[in-house]
């Protein structure tokens, strides 16, 4: 016999006050551990609910882009302008670099540095050659005559893609502060919160840019 | 708060975005999604640059499976990448997520609706000009 059934034994009016006294403390200290959310579940989910928001500006700017994509006034269309090679290999770079991210996220949970740093590495080097592309691209449009102050489908071409092109910049200054964070004070709980954070943003910029080399690029040159 | 943080990733309640229920140190399984999900992307990357420069297909239809496989690319990305699931511990995520394409599909659908009926009883431009003189 338990203590426990002890405590709930009939016709003992200090067991059974002991007994309730006893479910009361269980379920407040259930309430105080179970009940409350990981610190990391917390912060990821915030931060998951900006990068939606964050999503949301995105559309405002496929919308615009979207009614204003005939609006060339004379100027060079998409057709004319855009090379489907570099925005391939743009894709790839982003692409892969996503991959690398996953690995780097890894290594991060699984304290490793030489996974950790080697792959952020590359997920810098291949985001600074998406970056490094865009901006040619770019430098090449504007030498052309067709910078964004041409025609209303260039204001907007110029805005969403570079939009995009900011957060990857904000992104690569981002994963650089992570492996000097990491470098100088190791695999704290706090810091580990920041990779899962910066790695569901570089995610979610190459989910933007599906829809943009869909979208613009190929729906453009089309 | 730092101390007693868990260091594996098991927990009874929600799971982040990103993160994947696993027992710390089988990673194996972790980068097998990933390359997964690599391997999934490219191919759905390859199909849309090979469509949208075939004459192979009727040439209306281009843009209609351009969007479709964006969409699922993208699904790809969030199910392989972001670990987005259907498990009860994802229901917060997949919630916020349904909200965030709501507004999405409101703001892209209202926009284009907006724009082409305005579009459509606006007098030209021209004549417009003409009328103000």
């Amino acid at each position: 016999m338990s203590a426990f059934e002890v405590a709930a034994g009939n016709g003992d009016p200090n067991g059974a006050r002991r007994n309730r006294e006893l479910r009361a403390r269980r379920f407040a200290t259930e309430h105080a551990t179970g009940g409350l959310l990981s610190k990391r579940i917390v912060v990821g989910y915030g931060f998951w609910i900006f990068l939606l928001s964050d999503i949301i500006m995105f559309s405002a700017f496929f919308a615009t882009y979207a009614v204003l994509v005939g609006a060339t006034a004379g100027g060079p269309n998409g057709h004319d302008l855009f090379d489907l090679r570099n925005v391939a290999i743009e894709t790839a770079c982003l692409l892969l670099s996503s991959f690398t991210c996953g690995l780097a996220s890894i290594g991060a949970r699984m304290h490793r540095g030489s996974w950790f740093y080697g792959a952020m590495a590359a997920t810098c080097i291949l985001g600074a050659a998406f970056l490094f592309i865009e901006v040619h691209e770019f430098a090449g449009m504007v030498a052309r005559g067709a910078g964004p102050t041409r025609s209303a489908f260039l204001s907007a071409f110029f805005t969403l893609v570079g939009c995009h092109g900011l957060h990857v910049t904000a992104g690569l200054l981002w994963l650089l502060t992570m492996m000097a964070q990491v470098l100088a004070k190791g695999y704290r709980p706090d810091i580990l919160r920041r990779v899962l954070c910066f790695s569901l943003f570089w995610h979610t910029l190459d989910i933007i840019w599906v829809a943009l080399f869909s979208v613009v690029y190929l729906m453009g040159a089309g | 708060m730092s101390q007693s943080e868990p260091e594996n990733f098991a927990y009874d309640a929600d799971i982040a975005p990103g993160d994947e229920r696993f027992d710390g140190y089988d990673d194996d399984e972790v980068v097998g999604t990933y390359l997964v999900g690599l391997g999934l992307a490219t191919l759905l990357t390859v199909v849309s640059f090979f469509i949208a420069g075939t004459t192979l297909v009727w040439s209306p239809s281009i843009p209609v499976a351009l969007v479709v496989l964006a969409v699922a690319q993208m699904g790809v990305h969030l199910v392989f990448f972001l670990k987005i699931t259907t498990g009860p511990d994802n229901v917060n995520n997949v919630m916020a997520l349904a909200f965030g394409v709501l507004i999405v599909l409101l703001l892209l659908a209202g926009s284009l609706w907006i724009m082409a009926n305005l579009n459509h009883n606006m007098m030209p431009m021209d004549q417009m000009m003409q009328m103000q003189r």
